[in-house]
């Protein structure tokens, strides 16, 4: 039997402050114009994201590629959502580019892509594809003699797939300190739970054992976020596994842990009532 | 495969990213650029992301492992991580073809051509011999997106010349068009020039057209070469489709509509290949020896009403 992780029920019964529940709107806002989107994915990953890039990235939106700037990769890239959220707020494109979400003619689609949205460092949406893309960023940065840090942000299914592992062996080998990894860890994939589909524990001494040092904290709790990413490499000489203890859908009670909210087709009058009850008027 | 060391010499971009080849693959590069030699281990899917990585700050990475791993192993990675994003990667692809015959079909590279050929953004070359290869090497530092190189065993007859030059996408007229336009790619042009020597004994004569880049195809020289021939007879080490022979035809049709010349496409048939032996004797089991071609090239000038899927199935 699995021992549920003291993270995992810290997350469970974590309370979103204000900005939280903004980023959220902007997310909600990009759904409802697009009638569709990965929701509960991206509610998971957004404490995640916004202290990535409010508080750790170095990186300046009016010049998204700086040779110096800290990279980011979101690998489990149906959780761009989340990730358009952030981009949007802090100006590497207009708040409004949200309201096309999933157009024809818009530079937001279902998964990110490289050269169509600022600030995207790699096209992601097939899985198990931005360890290794973020390996070599970071060996290249190593090699140049650079200063910048590489984040790739995975989800928990996606790690079923073996090139993650593949990717993990080769961060290991060249002891990439300046590569971290965060996994969105909320125990539920497309199907249903994760140690249902493909169980992933012990997931701490995976990484572990792969050469990794591990942390593991409530994924939604901005402050422990803050001070365990601040503080990377967890040990010098090895790359870092941040494994983020979170709740699908977290922030909207009907979709929290719910697997018919990991892609939401279209929002019915009362679900939009009940996001407004939850995240405020959007 | 030395190329590779001396353009590493010449230009700090260039990396050599090994899985796992040979003891002693470019050790003379190991020890003169330890950091740009890099052995990943037997991930190829892994690789061709961290190259993908590498690629996007500014390096020049040359993968190499046998044709089969780097083709059918990784190719959402092909796909998505070098070709979507148009990274300046080289995959080098040890044993195109049937070079690794007694190794089995698990090894034998026989659509290697078309599924990498109908990727978006990606460049597929098959050089003829040795002096070709390295003719193409210098020309890989600047040229733009993913290339994948299918590289031969290895000590094939040189036939491939210095004064014809060589460019990406640029076909080579080894012999004049005649009755019949030969189009080769790789080791074949080897066999379609003792082919030609048959033919030209028997009173035909027998151009050839080098199409050492697959993708893109050199529309212009294949419609110049085709002028005025009864027969375009296409040769590949491949199955019958999406290589070379697949690659004419979309261009005649593209480029005449009606009107189409008549089409031998001469290849490897469409199944895997449950013998063993050596590419040598693989190629004369499937027909594609020079005494063969001749054959198949005559009876098809005989009968001109036949279709090539009929000439071509035996």
């Amino acid at each position: 039997m699995i021992q549920i992780s003291p993270h995992a029920e810290a997350a469970q019964a974590c309370k979103l402050d204000d900005r939280s529940l903004y980023l959220r709107r902007l997310v909600l806002r990009a759904v409802r114009s697009a009638g569709r989107g990965h929701v509960g994915p991206a509610l998971s990953l957004i404490e995640i994201v916004r202290v990535l890039y409010d508080d750790v990235l170095r990186i300046d939106p009016r010049s998204p590629r700086d040779p110096d700037r800290d990279r980011a990769i979101l690998s489990k890239g149906h959780g761009c959502l989340a990730l358009y959220a952030l981009l949007a707020d802090r100006g590497f494109f207009p708040v409004s580019e949200l309201d096309g979400f999933c157009g024809t003619d818009s530079i937001l689609g279902g998964h990110p892509e490289y050269g169509m949205v600022p600030g995207v460092e790699a096209s992601t949406g097939a899985l198990g594809h931005g360890l290794s893309i973020g390996v070599g960023l970071a060996l290249a940065a190593r090699m140049r003699g650079r200063t910048y840090r590489t984040f790739v942000l995975l989800g928990d299914g996606e790690i079923n797939e073996g090139s993650v592992w593949e990717a993990a062996m080769g961060a290991a080998k060249h002891g990439l300190d300046n590569l971290t990894a965060l996994i969105d860890y909320n125990k539920l994939q497309s199907y249903g739970p994760t140690d249902y589909v493909m169980p992933l524990e012990p997931l701490a001494d995976k990484w572990r054992s792969f050469g990794f040092a591990v942390e593991e904290l409530n994924g939604h709790d901005v402050g422990a976020l803050r001070t365990t990413l601040g503080q990377v490499p967890a040990v010098p000489g090895k790359p870092t596994a941040i494994i983020c203890h979170t709740v699908k859908g977290k922030g909207l009670p009907a979709a929290e842990s719910n697997a018919d909210w990991h892609h939401k087709n279209k929002l019915t009058d009362n679900e939009l009532d009940a996001i407004r009850v939850a995240v405020g008027d959007f | 495969m030395n190329m590779i060391h001396k353009l590493a010499a010449r230009d700090e971009r260039v990396l050599y990213i090994g899985s796992d080849p040979g003891a002693g693959t470019l050790r003379a590069m190991s020890k003169e650029f330890p950091d740009r030699h890099l052995i990943e281990g037997i991930s190829e899917a892994h690789i061709i992301g961290m190259s993908a990585g590498l690629a996007m700050e500014g390096y020049l990475p040359y993968v190499n492992t046998i044709a089969t791993f780097l083709t059918r192993r990784c190719y959402e990675q092909v796909a998505i991580d070098l070709c979507l994003h148009n990274l300046p990667v080289r995959l080098i692809a040890n044993g195109g073809g049937l070079v690794y015959a007694p190794l089995g079909p698990t090894h034998q590279a026989i659509e290697d051509i078309a599924i990498m050929r109908a990727l978006p953004n990606m460049t597929v070359v098959c050089p003829a011999d040795a002096d070709e290869a390295a003719r193409l090497m210098e020309h890989t530092l600047d040229w733009p997106g993913p290339i994948y190189i299918r590289l031969a065993k290895g000590g094939d007859a040189i036939v491939s010349k210095a004064e014809h030059g060589f460019e990406i996408g640029r076909a080579i007229v080894m012999r004049s068009p005649g009755d019949v336009l030969m189009v080769t790619t790789g080791i074949m042009l080897q066999r379609a020039l003792a082919a030609a020597d048959l033919l030209a004994a028997q009173g035909i004569s027998a151009g050839i057209l080098h199409m050492h880049t697959v993708k893109p195809l050199d529309t212009e020289a294949l419609m110049r070469a085709i002028q005025g021939v009864k027969l375009v007879v296409s040769l590949e080490e491949h199955v019958p489709a999406g290589g070379l022979g697949s690659a004419i035809a979309e261009t005649l049709i593209d480029n005449l509509g009606g009107g189409l010349p008549a089409m031998l496409r001469l290849s490897l048939p469409d199944r895997f290949m449950h013998n063993y032996g050596s590419q040598d004797s693989l190629l004369k089991k499937h027909d594609l020896a020079p005494g063969s071609i001749a054959a198949a090239i005559q009876r098809s000038l005989a009968a001109p009403e036949k279709s090539s899927s009929q000439l071509h199935s035996t």
